[in-house]
């Protein structure tokens, strides 16, 4: 009984997100509604990893131009269909996401952060040197899932891969590993001492955020069906994830529905104005979010729900306060 | 041995770029290695200080050595205004949103320099930027070697005035006990608000020797970015020297490098020696010591 | 019957500072033994040579028959032992009952399940009125009690206590000791650090162990153990007669 009442609002917000083509029928707003869904996939894929375990990871580009390249290449290489590719993307991803997670969660803190910003980058500049396999930066032409005019199929596809995605996010907030993600984030030592394997659940939160980012970059890929490596492993990409799902409430659910929405929008609102330089609003939005309420736009809420239940003062709250493990300077 | 042969010109290309190199690691290891507030802008204000000398040079005029005169205060005063109205309220946070918050200002710094330059790569033309030294087979631009002799004299520069002047004292205390330095009256915030300006000068500094040698565009100052951590992370946090040495080094294996990997992958270099030593020496190549 | 826990030789030195020299004592089932020392005596490193947190320069670990001496925390946690902080880390940004259940997950898949069991723990550390909140509500002894609540949740059979009284005032002290006793009912042992000789202490050990400057200079039931002119010389002094 309170199971299924628990999964009404979530199944209803699902079947809304799936109603959406029945209303919008303009291509412009349908594809507006696409980068809403791309982005808020990518975010709740981050969340994983940088929400509910903070481990801040700028390196997710990576992921996402490994799944944009696995599809594109074995199109072009070896005449495979885009699905096939997409189920490549996803089948690289995870053995890449336990070998950067074993280098980057040997670091903490900022060298965490800095370490996926590296290796994401170095990758950039492989992809890019390596003419012969990736074409470089002239960039390579990626064949559609859904050929044909309509937009429609991939507003569904899309649509049913950020359910996926949220959906994991909301089941795992409910489950021991949700529970053992944040005691890692709150304080990885002390998780240690009852039982957590860190390292280990770490790696795991990685490899399904990944997952999720290969898909979502294999698809997007074939929905602009060309890439190169400035758009789908550049830094701005990592950023963009991280930013989405900050500003909606990092290890919050939807969250990263909240913060695609809102940034997505507001791109949209002000192209016209700022042209290339649509991700100023990122940042201005970055910083206000940052300076005045750390936990997001849901953090917030959410804390503010909290507040009022608990009759006495709440001290330590999870994104605003300053007590990180105190060893987040040590390295290795 | 055609590598043998590339070696001598390349040290000197790798020492001449070190220079500048030594000055973008020593300004960000005064905000990170001594401070502890990790700046994930300090690539975007050394591009700043380029666009700026830019301005300088085309619409003043200026000769972009001079335009240092002018680029260096100005940065080091925005530095310390942004100290006072950004930094400082997340300075006892925690690094992640330090991280987050400089990450904020990069992405807005890049963007808005997007707005108002495009994002076409620009240069500025000098009566010598043509000009060379030839010693034997090598050949050394001029440009090169006057920013890499005014970076070099900024760097000693600096780091006598930390050793002997009394701001210096006052920083090495307060990086050491912000509470005990206070006690003994040193004006805790006042020094950290310098310490960031002078971090965000010297990064201003470097952009405007680079300007004269490299070409502009909003997102140059990414790869700096990450390298100047490269740098910092090389020396040993903490030590401005260190991460003078750092840079130099980190310089010269870009240089020696690249003979090896091609020039495309030379960026790498510097984010696989940080990995590098962050996973197997992570006090540094330098020592830890504090100056 | 073999001890549930043995602890060999054990010694740690950081650079040429030996923290830690030589130091065997053992804990059978069902035992309270108190480690006492002033700051600085080794205690807290013990600690963490036992959980893991450190690895010994030299000497063995052995919990319940087995070598735990190169396990990582989390594997040792998984063999029954269980530990607290000195300084308390609670997770700050879950509730009080979501921090145990933490705890509870360590034998169970079900939310449900480790709701319920941290509710119960909740209940035997006094804690149950207060489960919807967060740890930062709670005072030093909450949190210390808090400590013990999810470190219990993990169903440890031994469970090392890093300074159980300091920083509480006699009455929660009181209060803390006469539920460390409880913990028998559970089939829990504890090896409990104490900073200063307080009589409760030395009401609530089985036996005592003494450290001074990283070596054990005495063992042995309390009673004896304050009596003993090496401790008194060393360390204890006047002391023991400060009651709680």
């Amino acid at each position: 009984m309170t199971r299924w009442r628990e999964a009404a609002i979530p199944l209803a917000l699902a079947a809304a997100v799936l109603a959406v083509p029945l209303v919008v029928k303009n291509p412009y707003h349908l594809n507006v509604a696409i980068l809403v869904l791309v982005w808020t996939t990518l975010g709740a894929a981050w969340n994983i990893v940088g929400g509910y375990a903070g481990q801040l990871s700028l390196g997710h580009a990576a992921f996402f131009g490994i799944g944009a390249y696995s599809l594109a290449l074995t199109a072009h290489y070896w005449g495979w269909s885009p699905w096939a590719g997409m189920a490549m993307a996803v089948a690289v991803s995870v053995p890449l996401a336990a070998a950067i997670g074993a280098i980057t969660f040997r670091l903490r803190g900022p060298y965490f952060v800095l370490g996926t910003l590296a290796l994401a980058e170095v990758l950039r500049l492989v992809v890019l040197a390596w003419r012969d396999l990736t074409y470089g930066a002239a960039g390579i032409m990626v064949p559609e899932i859904f050929p044909g005019l309509s937009r429609a199929p991939y507003y569904y596809f899309i649509a049913l891969a950020a359910i996926a995605a949220v959906g994991t996010t909301w089941w795992m907030e409910r489950s021991g590993f949700g529970y053992y993600l944040t005691a890692i984030r709150e304080d990885q030592e002390t998780a240690e001492s009852i039982g957590v394997n860190a390292a280990w659940y770490k790696n795991l939160a990685l490899m399904i955020s990944a997952a999720f980012t290969a898909l979502t970059g294999a698809f997007y890929a074939s929905h602009l069906m060309f890439i190169e490596p400035d758009i789908v492993l550049s830094e701005p990409v990592s950023v963009q994830m991280a930013v989405v799902a900050i500003i909606g409430g990092r290890g919050t659910v939807l969250g990263p529905l909240v913060g695609a929405l809102l940034l997505v929008l507001a791109s949209e609102i002000f192209r016209a104005q700022f042209q290339q330089a649509h991700l100023l609003i990122y940042g201005l939005l970055l910083m206000l979010t940052i300076l005045f309420m750390p936990g997001g736009v849901l953090g917030e809420i959410q804390h503010r729900l909290r507040l009022r239940a608990a009759p006495r003062p709440v001290i330590g709250t999870t994104f605003s306060s300053s007590h990180e493990s105190s060893g987040q300077r040590e390295v290795g | 041995m055609e590598f043998l042969a590339q070696l001598p010109q390349n040290l000197v290309s790798g020492l001449l770029l070190g220079g500048m190199y030594a000055l973008i690691g020593a300004g960000l290891a005064l905000v990170f290695g001594v401070m502890d507030i990790v700046n994930m802008a300090h690539g975007a204000f050394i591009m700043v200080g380029m666009y700026t000398t830019f301005v300088l040079c085309t619409r003043l005029r200026l000769d972009p050595y001079l335009g240092l005169l002018v680029t260096a205060p100005l940065l080091f005063g925005v530095g310390m205004l942004l100290h006072r109205l950004l930094i400082e309220r997340v300075a006892h946070a925690s690094h992640m949103n330090q991280i987050l918050l400089t990450l904020g200002l990069s992405v807005a710094l890049v963007n808005l320099v997007q707005l108002i330059f495009t994002a076409n790569y620009q240069q500025i033309r000098t009566s010598y930027s043509d000009a060379v030294i030839r010693l034997g087979s090598i050949t050394m631009n001029v440009p090169y070697v006057i920013s890499f002799a005014l970076a070099t004299g900024i760097t000693l520069g600096l780091y006598y005035w930390l050793m002997h002047s009394e701001f210096g004292r006052a920083l090495r205390a307060t990086a050491q006990d912000p509470m005990a330095a206070q006690l003994m009256g040193v004006n805790v915030r006042r020094v950290q608000s310098v310490a960031f300006g002078l971090g965000m000068a010297l990064a201003g500094a470097a952009g405007a020797l680079l300007t004269p040698v490299y070409y502009l565009y909003p997102t140059v100052g990414a790869n700096f970015g990450l390298k100047s951590f490269t740098m910092v992370v090389l020396g040993g946090m903490g030590s401005v020297v260190g991460a003078a040495l750092g840079g130099v080094t980190l310089a010269l294996a870009e240089s020696v490098g690249q003979m090896l990997v091609g020039h495309e992958l030379k960026d790498a270099i510097g984010f696989v020696v940080f990995l590098l030593v962050l996973l197997f020496k992570p006090a540094g190549l330098f020592g830890g010591q504090r100056a | 019957m073999q001890p549930l826990l043995e602890v060999w030789n054990l010694s740690k030195q950081f650079g040429g500072l030996h923290a830690v020299r030589n130091v065997s004592f053992s804990v059978r089932e069902g035992e309270v033994v108190s480690i006492i020392g002033p700051n600085g005596a080794g205690k807290t490193t013990v600690f963490n040579l036992i959980s893991g947190f450190l690895q010994p320069t030299a000497g063995e670990v052995i919990f319940r028959g087995q070598v735990v001496s190169r396990l990582k925390p989390h594997q040792r946690a998984r063999l029954g032992l269980g530990r607290t902080f000195q300084i308390v880390r609670p997770f700050s940004g879950l509730t009080i009952l979501e921090n145990v259940m933490v705890g509870a997950f360590l034998h169970t898949r079900s939310p449900a399940v480790a709701r319920e069991e941290a509710m119960q723990i909740l209940r035997f550390v006094g804690l149950e009125h207060r489960a919807h909140q967060f740890p930062g509500s709670l005072t030093l002894a909450g949190r210390k009690r808090l400590e013990v609540a999810r470190a219990l949740a993990t169903r440890p059979r031994l469970i090392l206590l890093d300074e159980v009284v300091a920083g509480l005032n006699p009455t929660e002290a009181e209060e803390m000791i006469r539920l460390l006793r409880r913990l028998s009912e559970l089939g829990v042992s504890a090896v409990a650090g104490v900073e200063h000789v307080m009589r409760v202490v030395l009401r609530l050990s089985d036996r005592v162990v003494v450290l001074h400057h990283g070596e054990k200079i005495a063992e042995g039931p309390p009673e004896a153990v304050v009596r003993d002119p090496v401790v008194i010389a060393a360390y204890l002094g006047g002391e023991v007669t400060a009651g709680a």
